[in-house]
């Protein structure tokens, strides 16, 4: 009962609420008290995903499983900045209130969470993005092969972006006149043809049917069809 | 020739991807850029505000994205304080403030040293809750932010008196790097009052394909990736000047060089890579 019933008639009655708040206006003080439940619910989560976090890596290096060290990575990294931020290490106090330093903001500059921020998360994720640049080029090369029709129209397509978003398009096509039916055919027009027209046609397509089913997921969770969502296997 | 290309190293390739980016920011090479319709529609869209008109920039992004995003919340902020908007800064990205900070060291503090926080512009912080917080924001903006970022009780912040709710602001001038992001502040808050709500946004190159079915009607403009940031820069400095002061307003104009090289080496790479294909077809290696 506790454990599937009253969550599941809960979810229930929040979803009502949102749905009939659009139709009826004299229901938007209660669907944005059920807004405001999801934001603190929301923040919970961070607590709970935190605890998540401490006990599947705590669980792999005490079972010494392969990769146990990156787990201990990973958990001095989690308690170090979690001890940074809440105990406001190295902030300086604010004008107001120079006796109080926990007054003073955690993430201001020169403070422990931003020399953090700044000199190795930051660095580190833009990093990792910036590899992609690389094992994309690899991929190019060896995976991106004119073996069929499909595959010809997906090159030529992407051909024209990469090129059109640079100014190499400008210059490689520069001889085509500006205004005229011809100009149509400068790649740098051709990019944004292909953006505006086939690329936002399947788009909207994909998105047409997202939103047929996602509508009809939610139903089948509002009328406690789909009990998924509240574990267990059902 | 052939089998040196079919077994290339792909050390070799990395080595070319790192010289082909390298090159042009050693060489401080800048291509020259034109605005494409939808970013010059960002463009006027904050250039048709008025002095004191209020703009709630929400900058939803990580340090991951900030290659291809910050020059774009630059160049956001830039445009709003050149144009003496009222800034209310927000973020649903955890990491978003740090952005948020940077805007106020980097432009705002530095060049537009008059502005006055609370009066010209304020901080309201992260706030967990994605598609939630801006759903409440479009109704009761007040409930979701009783003070700001720095502990100020929003009714002793003179900019915000009189601002209830999304409806409030001019316009949205969203910098997104995914979920939550542009397409939910389109969904959310566009969808529950199209004739008020106005949104530009700034967002990296995989997401601009999902947001280009929204402009001209929800979006009425959209900067997508570094080049989406070099000509909205290079509408910028066309307008207000700084073109001989390169630095952070110019972020956006001075990457386009290394993607362009970029680029012209990966289609090189898929010409080549072809090239080798057919060949070992021809072969009956493939």
């Amino acid at each position: 009962m506790l454990k599937r019933t009253i969550p599941m008639l809960l979810a229930m009655a929040a979803g009502i609420v949102m749905i009939l708040a659009y139709f009826f206006p004299w229901l938007t003080p209660l669907q944005d008290q059920t807004t405001v439940w999801f934001n603190i619910l929301a923040a919970v989560a961070f607590i709970l995903g935190g605890g998540n976090l401490l006990k599947v890596h705590l669980k792999k290096v005490s079972d010494r499983r392969e990769g146990w060290a990156y787990s201990m990575i990973t958990l001095a990294a989690f308690v170090g900045v979690l001890v940074i931020g809440l105990f406001k290490l190295g902030v300086n106090p604010l004008d107001d209130f120079p006796a109080q330093r926990m007054a003073g903001d955690f993430r201001a500059e020169g403070s422990g969470f931003w020399y953090v921020y700044e000199y190795v998360f930051a660095p580190l994720t833009a990093t990792i993005f910036s590899m992609l640049a690389f094992y994309v080029a690899s991929a190019a090369f060896r995976a991106f092969r004119a073996k069929n029709f499909e595959a010809i129209l997906l090159l030529s397509t992407a051909f024209v972006i990469l090129l059109g978003r640079t100014a190499a398009g400008v210059f490689l096509t520069d001889f085509l006149p500006e205004e005229g039916m011809l100009a149509n055919f400068r790649l740098e027009n051709l990019t944004v043809w292909i953006m505006n027209n086939p690329v936002t046609a399947g788009n909207r397509a994909i998105m047409i049917g997202i939103a047929l089913g996602t509508a009809s997921v939610s139903l089948k969770i509002l009328l406690g069809v789909d009990r998924s969502y509240l574990g267990g296997g059902d | 020739m052939y089998e040196f290309l079919r077994d290339l190293d792909r050390r070799v390739i990395f080595s070319l991807m790192a010289l082909a980016v390298a090159v042009p920011i050693l060489l401080q090479f800048t291509p020259p850029e034109k605005a494409t319709p939808i970013v010059r529609d960002a463009f006027e869209t904050i250039e048709a505000l008025d002095e004191g008109d209020r703009v709630y920039m929400a900058f939803d992004f990580d340090p991951a994205s900030a290659g291809e995003l910050q020059p774009m919340a630059t160049a956001f902020v830039r445009h709003a304080c050149e144009k003496k908007l009222k800034i209310y800064f927000t973020a649903l990205w955890p990491v978003g403030p740090q952005f948020i900070k940077n805007a106020e060291r980097d432009v705002i503090s530095r060049d537009f040293p008059d502005m006055v926080y609370g009066e010209d512009f304020v901080d309201l912080g992260f706030k967990t809750g994605n598609e939630g917080v801006i759903k409440l924001v479009s109704n009761d903006l007040r409930t979701q932010y009783p003070q700001d970022a720095r502990g100020t009780p929003i009714d002793d912040i003179p900019m915000m008196e009189s601002v209830a709710s999304i409806r409030d602001f001019d316009v949205i001038m969203n910098v997104s790097a995914g979920y939550p992001g542009t397409k939910e502040w389109v969904q959310y808050a566009v969808a529950s009052a199209p004739d008020d709500v106005k949104l530009v946004a700034g967002c990296t190159g995989v997401q601009a394909p999902l947001l280009y079915p929204y402009y001209p009607q929800q979006l009425s403009g959209l900067l997508a990736a570094i080049k989406g940031a070099a000509e909205y820069e290079s509408l910028l400095l066309g307008k207000y000047g700084r073109e001989n002061e390169p630095g952070i307003y110019q972020e956006g104009l001075r990457r386009m060089a290394p993607q362009l090289s970029g680029h012209i080496l990966m289609v090189g790479l898929i010409f080549v890579g072809n090239l080798v294909y057919f060949m070992a077809r021809k072969r009956g290696e493939a």
